[in-house]
């Protein structure tokens, strides 16, 4: 064998990164609250979260085969991601085919109708959950199908909303504990609040996400919820932040939504608004919106306010103040 | 422990390959290839012609300009020709070719091996001897030091920086330099001191060479080298960078060009530089060989040679044993080396080291989309944004590209390296930088004209 030279401008090394290892590591950061959903939800989870990601995975496929006639692109595993999220933000007794067409919307017109993975302005997952919301609201918060006997038919949120704008506010049937380890209703997955702070701590390590939008997000959420309880003083001081942040989708919205790379900020100070932004709004429509929770909308309205964002929060040119 | 203030990235830095090798003295070659240009700044003239004998330290080229570098003859013998030759990126330059026979010095060159500490030359002597011997920063900028060492009017020096860095992964030579040549050094880190006139030196050194931390502390502690501290810094790249390795040492920042060092009452030399120094004031001797490493993982073996300046790189490859099949070779280390397409071109100033890489180290993934992660805006410490200036160099927006300051780049190659949809950022960004910096030139001299 001879020896061949090939040149090509610098850097000739590469840091190894790769996207399909960054979705992967989304993915394994998913799955411990993945686990608590069906220790607590039952197989049910695990059949719904299978639809979700095969649909979505599909569907990619296929628009991109036959509509886009472009590249294979499932390999890059955000569609396997978009799945998951999707399936997480649903509850468990969703009937099987709103999920797929859920997918369809997440995918087809969320993420594919602008050019694929990193064009699309808002997160797929959401997109195609917040169709869902609106297009099937009741199916959308059953909690009482399949759900075993242990959990009412409500959310902890929509109690709470009830008795907040009757002014009744009361956390002595909520058990925090109970709440961290997933033991409430809602979505497949955003129960296990434990296992999503768990997963959340997996993708800083493994630098997938930065401290930056979670800590910003829970960080409004706490000054809101303090600020709320002030009124009331005493023991609601702590129980309501506590609350808020482990009720809902507080912690899968923050660690997992609105990290999305494509419609989250690119400079950390960018990030941090954003998070605040998160925050705020999710916190306000809990507080005094018509809906119990806000986490959905608020990132789907910061996903849109990303590029202005982005056009005036540029990072700090060396050498200037 | 202080390191620069933002981006940067962490190469495996791969120094275990050739940094336990002693300086060898490379044979002297039969013949040598000089090039006239080797800095930045205008191309030298030649003097000799066709059928003149030289001598070792000769000058052969003479600086046109201010901005420029004399050039002397490595060996002695006869020019056998003054010509076009390709230079390692394949770009045909005026070369002079010397064929050699034996090794007779110029008289004037001090050849003793003894230190030679004393300097009471005036700063303006000792720059002029620094001009004449030709010298260039030799980390790879190539930049003429006597044009560093003149601290224009109304400014003033306050600290010397001595680059000991050496953040770009695999190169060994300035490592060896410290180990083995610590005296030359710190002399010339002296003598440095007294042509800016400055009463602190610092020398930088990453901490993963807490071996030269140590000998040049002990060195300095002996020898009893006032003023000159070495300072250990966290291990990042690019802190061999000018301005991050100022603002990692001083903690000021050099503002955006056309700004210079000196604004913040910076100089910064690089350790190998300092030996030059040392050796053209105090020998007499111009800048004829260098230090340089050859190294690659799949090398037979590697090596740091003393080696004179002209020597065809093949033979240093040669003597180090190619691998087969696909290789890159490299003008200085992967990260912001030059692929060497012609291995027939010279050893140069600026040549810190030859790294060889197989094709599987060096090959490129493919390019997918951009998926917006803002790790090359994490990445680069320069407070750019890399995605954005590549793609608006890729749709030829250079006005917008220019208004995003595309000319702060420093090409250190972050950007590329972090990003993972492997897309060549630094290659759009370095075409947008070049054409932008076209342009504001061109705006330049048609404001001059009228």
């Amino acid at each position: 064998m001879q020896t061949r030279l090939f040149a090509a401008p610098s850097p000739h090394i590469h840091g190894g990164e790769k996207t399909p290892r960054i979705m992967g590591d989304v993915v394994l950061a998913l799955i411990p609250a993945l686990a608590v959903s069906i220790y607590a939800l039952g197989w049910r989870v695990l059949m719904i979260t299978a639809i979700s990601i095969v649909s979505c995975v599909l569907f990619e496929y296929l628009i991109q085969r036959f509509l886009l006639k472009g590249r294979n692109t499932i390999g890059d595993l955000s569609a396997v991601v978009t799945g998951l999220l999707l399936a997480f933000n649903l509850p468990v007794g969703i009937p099987w085919w709103i999920v797929v067409i859920g997918a369809l919307v997440a995918i087809g017109i969320g993420k594919m109708t602008f050019g694929g993975l990193g064009c699309n302005p808002f997160n797929p997952a959401l997109t195609g959950r917040i169709f869902l919301l609106i297009a099937y609201p009741v199916q959308m918060t059953d909690w009482t199908t399949s759900v075993p006997d242990a959990l009412s038919g409500s959310t902890a949120l929509a109690d709470f909303k009830l008795q907040y704008v009757t002014n009744a506010v009361s956390f002595d049937n909520h058990n925090f504990l109970d709440m961290l380890l997933g033991d409430m209703n809602g979505s497949m997955g955003e129960i296990g609040a434990l296992a999503l702070i768990l997963g959340g701590l997996y993708l800083l390590v493994r630098r997938v996400i930065t401290w930056h939008i979670p800590v910003a997000v829970l960080g409004t959420m706490i000054i809101f919820s303090v600020c709320a309880a002030i009124p009331m003083g005493g023991a609601m001081l702590w129980q309501m932040p506590t609350f808020h942040l482990l009720a809902g989708g507080a912690l899968l919205g923050a660690i997992f939504m609105a990290t999305d790379y494509a419609t989250s900020p690119m400079t950390h100070k960018g990030m941090i608004i954003y998070g605040i932004g998160i925050g705020a709004i999710t916190m306000i429509i809990r507080l005094w919106g018509a809906y119990p929770e806000g986490m959905s909308f608020a990132i789907f309205i910061m996903n849109a306010v990303t590029p202005l964002i982005n056009k005036y929060c540029r990072p700090k040119r060396f050498g200037t103040k | 422990m202080r390191t620069f203030p933002i981006g940067g990235i962490h190469p495996s830095d791969n120094k275990e390959w050739s940094k336990d090798r002693a300086i060898e003295t490379l044979e002297l070659p039969s013949e040598v290839y000089i090039p006239m240009i080797q800095h930045i700044g205008a191309p030298s003239t030649p003097i000799v012609k066709k059928g003149d004998k030289v001598l070792t330290g000769q000058l052969i080229g003479q600086a046109v300009g201010f901005v420029s570098a004399n050039i002397h003859s490595s060996v002695s013998g006869t020019v056998t020709s003054v010509d076009a030759y390709p230079n390692g990126q394949g770009q045909r330059r005026i070369m002079v070719v010397i064929k050699r026979e034996g090794d007779e010095w110029v008289e004037t060159i001090d050849r003793s091996t003894e230190l030679k500490r004393e300097c009471t030359l005036t700063p303006q002597e000792i720059i002029a001897k620094v001009r004449d011997a030709g010298i260039v920063g030799l980390g790879g900028a190539q930049f003429p030091t006597h044009v560093k060492l003149s601290v224009p009017d109304g400014q003033r020096a306050e600290v010397l920086i001595i680059n000991g860095v050496e953040c770009e992964p695999y190169l060994t030579s300035d490592y060896r330099n410290m180990m083995e040549r610590a005296e030359l050094i710190l002399t010339g880190v002296e003598i440095l001191m007294r042509a800016v006139s400055v009463e602190r030196a610092v020398i930088g050194v990453e901490n993963n060479k807490p071996d030269a931390i140590a000998h040049l502390r002990d060195v300095i502690a002996k020898g009893n080298y006032r003023g000159i501290e070495v300072m250990p810094l966290k291990v990042r790249y690019p802190q061999g960078g000018e301005k991050q390795l100022i603002a990692a040492v001083t903690g000021r920042q050099v503002a955006p060009p056309p700004a210079l060092p000196i604004s913040v009452g910076a100089v910064v030399c690089n350790v190998s530089t300092s030996i030059a120094v040392y050796e053209a004031v105090q020998k007499n001797k111009p800048l004829i060989e260098r230090v340089v490493t050859v190294t690659g993982k799949e090398l037979k073996t590697t090596h740091n040679y003393l080696a004179r300046l002209g020597t065809p790189v093949s033979r240093l490859f040669e003597l180090a044993g190619i691998p087969e099949g696909d290789v890159k070779l490299l003008n200085g280390g992967p990260m912001m080396g030059r692929a060497i397409v012609d291995i027939t071109a010279p050893l140069i100033k600026g040549c810190s080291g030859l790294t060889v890489l197989s094709g599987r180290e060096a090959a490129r993934g493919t390019e997918l989309q951009c998926i917006k992660c803002a790790k090359c805006v994490a990445a680069c410490p320069m407070g750019l944004e890399p995605y954005l200036l590549s793609k608006l160099a890729k749709l030829q927006k250079w006005d917008v590209a220019e208004e995003h300051n595309v000319v702060d780049c420093i090409e250190c190659g972050c950007c590329s390296y972090t990003c993972p949809s492997y897309l060549p950022l630094l290659d759009y960004i370095r075409i947008g930088k070049q054409t932008v910096m076209t342009n504001i030139r061109a705006r330049a001299a048609a404001a001059n004209k009228k």
